[in-house]
């Protein structure tokens, strides 16, 4: 591209895909992701239609584990959006959740063990 | 770390994706993958941002919400057909433990109109820090009261701007109203070293039978 023109679009003027139309103007999640929610994904079959972009991104960063607050930071996407389409990607087998959160749940002494000696050591 | 672990996921996948994946995927979503999660709260401009980027690597994070019948007067939205929803960005920074390990921070959002955000940042987390301005004590009384309402274990970080430390944190515990033995620390939010004080003084105290 010719650095001379100058581009038309820029940060500001927002995603050129509206968010709607990644969602399909869907805007509610079914509540099964939380911002802590561990997701991983399920390699694709190699047949069947190709996912749309977005949803495509989200199953290339979830390869390991990840939560959904990273998903939703490393798409560059808002968590509702994430929501919507890891909905999808979960009816359709291309992605497995870890164990639902629990409301603050008894903290397991070895994991806060293991953070506070992580923490030292940073 | 590729192990299978199938038990730790009582709530997986539809069945069909493994009848789908010729490759014969084992179930091991997420491998025992650990995310803990804290909470930074306190006034607006007390150092909250600055915290989180001293110990770990702040990233964006944005959240689209309905706006709430309270924000409503806030915002001007009197007409029926006007936009009903609000991008709220977020301080997010994650500290990698390990493979399986990771702390997740969250800073809760200062203002009262984002006070419904709270409750989904405080679902399952471990515990909070509370950071306190002493020259803008009263700021950080909603959290306190918050977090004490929802048993949430939570320490009072006091950011001493400048190296100021006038007060003692007795002072601060009889002014504050805390319960006995809520912590309260002395820290500097710019000082990865600091902050990192008052995360293993958090999850100390999180760890201690209640």
């Amino acid at each position: 591209m010719n650095d001379s023109v100058p581009l038309w679009f820029d940060d500001e003027a927002g995603p050129l895909v509206r968010l709607y139309a990644m969602t399909g103007g869907r805007a509610g999640a079914s509540g099964r992701f939380d911002l802590m929610t561990v997701v991983r994904a399920v390699p694709l079959p190699g047949h069947g239609p190709p996912l749309p972009p977005e949803q495509r991104e989200l199953h290339l960063l979830c390869a390991r584990p990840r939560t959904v607050a990273d998903l939703a930071s490393d798409a560059g996407l808002p968590l509702g959006v994430v929501r919507v389409l890891l909905d999808d990607l979960l009816t359709s087998g291309l992605i497995g959740v870890g164990p639902q959160v629990q409301p603050a749940g008894l903290p397991d002494p070895h994991l806060l063990r293991r953070v506070i000696d992580g923490l030292r050591a940073l | 770390m590729d192990s299978a672990r199938s038990d730790a996921l009582p709530d997986s996948a539809p069945d069909d994706s493994a009848a789908d994946n010729p490759a014969g995927f084992t179930v091991d979503f997420t491998a025992g993958y650990a995310a803990l999660k804290i909470l930074v709260a306190g006034g607006f401009g007390v150092g909250k941002t600055t915290l989180i980027g001293a110990v770990s690597e702040i990233r964006p994070l944005s959240t689209e919400e309905v706006l709430t019948e309270a924000s409503r007067p806030v915002d001007h939205l009197d007409d029926a057909g006007a936009k009903t929803t609000t991008t709220v960005a977020l301080d997010f920074g994650r500290i990698t433990l390990g493979d399986d390990l990771a702390l997740y921070l969250f800073g809760a959002p200062g203002q009262d109109r984002f006070w419904f955000l709270w409750d989904e940042l405080a679902h399952g987390a471990q515990g909070a820090v509370v950071l306190a301005d002493t020259r803008r004590l009263q700021d950080c009384f909603p959290a306190v009261d918050y977090f004490e309402r929802r048993h949430l274990p939570f320490v009072v970080a006091v950011n001493c701007f400048d190296g100021a430390r006038a007060h003692t944190t007795a002072a601060i515990t009889a002014a504050l109203d805390l319960d006995p033995g809520t912590p309260v620390v002395l820290c500097d939010a710019r000082d990865r070293t600091s902050g990192k004080e008052v995360l293993i003084a958090l999850v100390e105290h999180a760890g201690r039978p209640r």
